[in-house]
């Protein structure tokens, strides 16, 4: 049973899409047709000729959305999150729960998603806490949170430094069913560390965050998984030996996802030169060789989702030395854009596989209802402008936050129309 | 971030030269640069021989210390080196400041801008510092240390002293001892020695020599002390305690530090010029007796420090180019 989401229900809109580039890769469509939704399903799909050189595509999923509501909603709160979700193309997100105070409780998962039922722009689902306050300690209501909604659970921001919590909750997710995400990093070697341990941090001086810092954990994790032969998904790798770890354990039988963010895909600690705030992010950049092998990964299937990590840091936060500065940067708006510009257009994936991390990998790890272009199918939907180059203004972002690594940057491809749940949700 | 608007109208602002230059890191600066400050300060150091040893270069100008660290030799050398030129200097540590009511770096430096310094000099904990600085007013800025990056004319005065002392630099083989992870010292010095054609060894604990910093910096590693026995220069470097984290093992105890890596005058040839940026943890890193011998050129350095940030402060606002990065960080800004 595909997991329902909250919010975006409202309106119910008939739209017709003719001509257009069709572009389903689970569906094995790739032709040009003309798409008519009424009431918010899709209802025909017939041959077209000609075309108007936008691709229509099944809406994008993104797993990894910091909301910072409750708590920061200076920072950024459901409706601007799910306004810029919409922006980017997303039909729905999953948002994490290191909010202030954590989701950790049917009370405050309830509160949310009732807020989400009139706030939200497109569906969102909250992941709950693995641990009372993210403190690593005592297991949350597993059970009871994933009946009251929770789309899965992480200590997202920091890891599960207990292995035998971790076992619990892998033991829980038996009766929960909901998926268990995390944040793969070893305190004890990643302590005090600001960026990827390597060349640039030893010519810049910066304490070092080594991967093996996260491969330890992913290889711990892991073999978790594999104990207690439930599934689990790992958060945001970084690193090549990661991606080594997650690769294997997939081909021995371990029911094991994993994630990419578009900076990780885009970037390396190359980057930090620039002692621009907004390239300092955890886990930070790695390497040239870690991006091209997170890259093989995502090409093969060993990361199956694209994520964002969309992170919203107030501007006074981020206006500081980048050593004083907070982790994280912001992507909703962005991801197709840098992804299509950086990867597709480079030749070194095709638009088909990068639709897909972006909507079914996504909803596939979290057993979400997968955006199609089906007759019957609800219309979740994506309109890109594969042609049009535009640059990345703060004015432009429905974000309350302005931290992103792309500002000034101009990017190819565009989304034009995001429709949600049935409801156009957005038109640039 | 917009570049901040002046809060005075352009034509009150003093008179500029076309570009705005910064000195943040040695790699802000070319061979030619390097040397072209090392002959001013040579000019510099003739002129403090004089009588009246003020000199009306800089008149008029306005230099801002800024320190958000504490510093005895830096901070007095700027001060005196702007005082020399006859600019006008203000000096402004972090305790006592605003800073103690919680103030940013960004307001602060929006609050020095407003006087409209020529160069604003920062000292600060924090990689990245002078970068926000530079983002926020329109001063030039030097780089009196920013956390555990750069410290560039600490760099320059080594240089020149070296140069002074030995003749030359090209050629010279430095070893640089200690807790190099740590030292914006070191990380300036051995990317200033390896520009001007030096041969450099680093040598210490594992934890405490970066990862990769042989393909990093072009230089040498070695974990054995009696490395430094081949050396023209031994360079110690502060053991900076209080940037290690508590529990962190960087070393195991200071005993056992000493032991191995001490600077003592067993461990040295004659004829080996030792040197230390200051200040010292005698009988740690560096013997008292080492400290303390003709051979030693610590109290040089700081003889060369007063010179040297002549020279940079009179080539900031004078004549250029000191290669910058500026144009990228304004792009982002």
């Amino acid at each position: 049973m595909a997991q329902v989401l909250f919010g975006g229900n409202g309106r119910k809109d008939d739209l017709v899409y003719e001509g257009v580039r069709v572009v389903d890769p689970t569906e094995g469509i790739d032709e040009t047709l003309t798409v008519t939704v009424e009431e918010g399903v899709i209802t025909k799909i017939e041959p077209a000729s000609g075309g108007s050189g936008r691709v229509l595509a099944p809406a994008f999923v993104d797993p990894h959305v910091h909301l910072r509501t409750p708590g920061r909603e200076d920072e950024e709160d459901i409706a601007s999150g799910t306004k810029a979700a919409a922006a980017g193309g997303y039909c729905a997100i999953l948002a994490m729960p290191n909010t202030e105070p954590a989701i950790d409780s049917a009370a405050v998962l309830g509160a949310l998603v009732e807020r989400a039922a009139t706030e939200a722009e497109i569906p969102v689902g909250f992941l709950a806490a693995i641990s009372k306050g993210q403190e690593g300690a005592e297991l949350t209501e597993m059970v009871e949170l994933a009946e009251r909604g929770a789309a899965g659970f992480s200590d997202d921001g920091r890891p599960v430094a207990s292995p035998g919590l971790l076992r619990r909750a892998l033991q829980y997710h038996a009766v929960a069913d909901r998926r268990i995400a995390v944040h793969c990093e070893e305190t004890a070697l990643s302590r005090g560390g600001q960026i990827h341990e390597g060349l640039v941090s030893a010519e810049l001086g910066f304490a070092g965050y080594p991967s093996v810092a996260e491969s330890v954990m992913v290889g711990r994790d892991l073999m978790l998984a594999a104990y207690e032969n439930q599934p689990i998904h790992l958060l945001h790798l970084s690193a090549r030996e990661s991606v080594d770890e997650l690769r294997s354990a997939r081909s021995a039988g371990v029911k094991a996802s994993g994630e990419v963010t578009p900076h990780h895909l885009c970037l390396t600690d190359e980057a930090v030169r620039s002692l621009d705030p907004n390239v300092k992010m955890n886990p930070p950049l790695r390497a040239e060789e870690d991006r091209q092998a997170l890259v093989e990964a995502l090409k093969d299937g060993t990361i199956e989702a694209i994520a964002t990590d969309h992170a919203p840091h107030a501007r006074h936060e981020k206006d500081v030395p980048f050593e004083e500065a907070p982790f994280g940067v912001t992507g909703l708006e962005t991801a197709f854009a840098v992804l299509h510009t950086r990867l597709v257009e480079a030749g070194v994936l095709s638009l088909a596989a990068l639709i897909d991390r972006m909507s079914a990998g996504p909803a596939r790890i979290y057993g979400l209802e997968r955006p199609r272009i089906a007759v019957g199918a609800p219309a979740n939907l994506v309109v890109l402008d594969l042609e049009k180059a535009w640059r990345v203004e703060e004015s432009a972002f429905r974000s309350r936050s302005p931290n992103s690594w792309l500002l000034g940057e101009t990017l190819k491809g565009k989304v034009v129309e995001t429709v949600a749940n049935g409801k156009l949700a957005y038109s640039a | 971030m917009a570049e901040v608007t002046p809060l005075i109208r352009d034509e009150l602002l003093p008179p500029r030269g076309p570009e705005r230059r910064h000195l943040i890191s040695i790699t802000d600066l070319t061979r030619e640069d390097v040397e072209r400050l090392l002959a001013l300060a040579r000019t510099f150091s003739s002129s403090l021989e004089r009588e009246v040893k003020k000199l009306p270069a800089l008149k008029g100008r306005t230099v801002v210390n800024v320190f958000y660290e504490s510093s005895t030799r830096t901070s007095s050398s700027f001060e005196l080196a702007a005082k020399r030129l006859s600019a006008d200097v203000m000096s402004i540590k972090a305790a006592g400041s605003a800073v103690d009511k919680g103030e940013s770096l960004k307001d602060t430096a929006l609050t020095i801008g407003a006087y409209d310094p020529d160069v604003v000099v920062l000292r600060h904990p924090h990689i990245g510092a002078p970068h926000l600085v530079a983002r926020a007013t329109k001063a030039h800025v030097v780089n009196a240390g920013d956390g555990t990056h750069q410290h560039p004319t600490q760099a320059l005065l080594d240089l020149y002293t070296i140069d002074e002392e030995l003749g030359g630099i090209e050629g010279l083989h430095v070893a640089i001892v200690g807790d190099v992870l740590h030292s914006r010292v070191a990380r300036s010095d051995i990317q200033a020695l390896v520009l001007m054609g030096a041969r450099v060894t680093v040598v210490g604990p594992p934890p405490l020599i970066p990862r990769g910093i042989e393909e990093a910096m072009g230089c040498e590693v070695s974990y054995d002390i009696d490395a430094i026995k081949h050396a023209d220069v031994v360079y110690v470097l502060r053991m900076q305690r209080e940037r290690m984290l508590e529990g962190a093992n960087y070393i195991p105890t200071l005993r056992e530090y000493t032991a191995r890596w001490g600077v003592t005058p067993e461990r040295l040839r004659p004829g080996q010029k030792v040197m230390h940026p200051g200040p010292m943890n005698r009988g740690v890193e560096i013997d008292p007796v080492v400290a303390d011998a003709a051979d030693a050129l610590i109290e040089r350095q700081v003889r060369s420090g007063l010179v040297v940030r002549m020279a940079v402060l009179y080539d900031l606002l004078t004549h250029g180019p000191v290669e910058v990065k500026v144009a990228e960080i304004e792009e982002v800004a």
